[in-house]
């Protein structure tokens, strides 16, 4: 094998065109990357400074701020920072907690483990939009089950405006997107789990540790930078995932619901106003990009993982 | 933690997360079947008066069946494009050393970091130049430019575990770098490439607002388009919604239970250490 091995590394051609022969293979998705990823960033940077608006195309030109001035002073764009910050720090709270512990149970395989975590997976592969029609439904004020449920075990006695209330409407939302994400955390702990080296466990138990030691002390530690890395992935998934909010509020009553990328989303298609809603998605990226700066020196990640 | 609590309390906790999972697919189910006067009755238990009008008027009244083939032939068409050019780019990332090669791969990383909301506007505004917009194509080739760059990450994770003699002698016995790739690398990459597909053909199926906003015929929707529609006005019949639901979530609902447990092991992988 190893001779076979250095013949090829002997006949290895001069790395010029080693480095067009790789180029080669990379060009065709290279290509639709910079057509449908790269071009449409570039362009929202400059829609972001036009006056732009779809039924209106007589007057497009440079604005300057104007999109971001007529943004901030909006009087919605407080609460869609505010309703945003809830809804994804609220969201990965209870996905994170509820994944690591489902995940910790599942560690240790069971019988029909297999259909188990079929099961539980499937959120997964659903249509976050269509998941937010049935939960529509079943936070229904009327004939919503759920309402029917609560006053039948008389937890209440009047039944809760789920979705014509913005304070319970964002409750709403936020229950259907716990439902929604727990299964990403289950499955990535899951593997991040099942690699932690079985010696370090039995070792920690020689040293006598309790559960809660080993987990704290041995656990976590080994995991910590997937922890960090899955956590901060979520953060920019949950905060550009307005399919369930778009299926069970459209951001209302009154817009009370919305957060910023279905916010963005309105602009775009009920408003038109494609250069406030580009102001909106660069503000999205800055704001994001900031945070991860942040969140990266805070946790220091790049220290342990080499990222 | 797990003594303080038992395996009772274990396989509890358990039970009850598996009921909340698959209640609200339950109950969309069974306000699909009802009669439609008994759709409000929350007591309603499946009997003889059980039924399929709610499916049968989606297929006959509102073209529905026109909906899933539109969806289907988007979303696999795209899977395979991107398959196709996942696994190309994914080779060279894998197998070659040169330069500039980890700004590349930086460039394919930082593209996880813009949000896709936001290439919606500038999409529209080039479909519309290349004469693409309410065209199929023009939404499968939308798809495919988004999905293209984490799929080659994740295959790129796949063929890194495959031990370079297996190209290597495959070299030896003639094959060049293009074919060693598609006779040799691809079969055993296979699970990790039904990974990646189920995973672009599940974000295609579920795609609503670039489809909303690319495709305006009746006849082009894809089928989250059409439920957004069906849902157009103030009044919501829930018997069809449920029925529709159901109809849209079964294909990825199916695909995923017959490779969960690929995906799991596929996925996890891809994210974790691609």
């Amino acid at each position: 094998m190893s001779a076979t091995f250095q013949g090829t590394t002997r006949k290895r051609p001069a790395s010029t065109s080693r480095m067009l022969k790789a180029l080669a293979f990379l060009t065709p998705a290279a290509v639709m990357i910079l057509i449908f990823v790269f071009y449409p960033v570039i362009r929202t940077v400059q829609l972001g400074f036009q006056n732009f608006n779809l039924f209106d195309q007589t007057n497009i030109g440079y604005n300057g701020l104007e999109n971001f001035r007529k943004l901030v002073e909006d009087p919605n764009f407080v609460r869609v920072l505010k309703n945003t910050f809830i809804w994804v720090f609220v969201s990965l709270f209870f996905q994170f907690t509820i994944g690591f512990g489902l995940a910790l149970l599942m560690k240790k395989k069971f019988k029909f483990i297999g259909i188990y975590q079929g099961l539980i997976f499937i959120p997964w592969a659903l249509s976050g939009f269509l998941m937010g029609l049935v939960w529509k439904w079943i936070f229904d004020e009327s004939f919503g089950v759920l309402n029917d449920a609560l006053l039948k075990l008389g937890l209440i006695d009047t039944r809760i405006p789920w979705l014509s209330n913005g304070n319970w409407g964002m409750a709403a939302v936020i229950i259907a997107n716990v439902w929604y994400g727990v299964t990403f955390f289950v499955i990535m702990i899951l593997a991040a789990l099942q690699g932690v080296p079985t010696e370090m466990l039995e070792a920690a138990e020689l040293d006598g540790a309790n559960r809660f030691q080993t987990l704290f002390q041995v656990i976590i530690p080994y995991i910590r930078s997937t922890l960090i890395l899955i956590v901060l992935l979520r953060i920019m998934w949950i905060t550009n995932f307005p399919d369930l909010i778009f299926g069970m509020t459209s951001g209302g009553p009154a817009g009370r619901t919305h957060i910023i990328s279905s916010w963005l989303i309105e602009k775009l298609t009920f408003d038109a106003d494609w250069g406030a809603a580009s102001a909106l998605g660069l503000m999205t990226m800055l704001i994001l990009f900031v945070f991860t700066l942040f969140y990266l020196m805070a946790t220091r990640l790049e220290k342990e993982s080499g990222v | 933690m797990l003594t303080a609590f038992g395996k009772g309390g274990k396989f509890t906790v358990l039970t009850i997360w598996l009921l909340f999972t698959v209640f609200p697919i339950y109950w969309m189910g069974l306000t699909s079947i009802k009669p439609k006067r008994e759709v409000n009755d929350l007591y309603y238990i499946p009997n003889s008066g059980a039924t399929l009008d709610s499916y049968r008027t989606l297929f006959r009244d509102y073209a529905f069946g026109i909906f899933l083939r539109n969806s289907l032939i988007v979303s696999l068409v795209a899977s395979f494009i991107v398959i196709g050019l996942g696994i190309l780019g994914a080779y060279a990332l894998a197998r070659y050393e040169f330069t500039g090669k980890s700004q590349i791969m930086l460039a394919f990383l930082a593209t996880q970091m813009i949000p896709g909301l936001i290439a919606l506007a500038p999409l529209y505004l080039l479909m519309q130049k290349l004469s693409l917009l309410n065209s199929l194509i023009g939404l499968t080739l939308c798809y495919v430019g988004g999905m293209v760059p984490f799929s080659t990450m994740m295959l790129r994770g796949f063929i890194q575990r495959i031990p370079p003699e297996l190209d290597e002698a495959a070299l030896i016995d003639g094959c060049n770098r293009f074919t060693a790739l598609f006779r040799v690398v691809t079969p055993v990459a296979l699970p990790g490439i039904a990974a990646t597909f189920i995973f672009s053909f599940v974000q295609c199926w579920n795609e609503l607002f670039l489809a909303m906003i690319l495709i305006d015929s009746e006849g082009n929707k894809t089928f989250p388009v059409a439920m957004r529609s069906f849902i157009g006005g103030y009044w919501i019949e829930w018997g069809g919604l449920s029925a529709a639901v159901m109809v849209g979530i079964i294909p990825t609902v199916i695909i995923f239970g017959l490779m969960s447990k690929f995906m799991i092991s596929g996925l996890s992988a891809g994210i974790v250490k691609g």
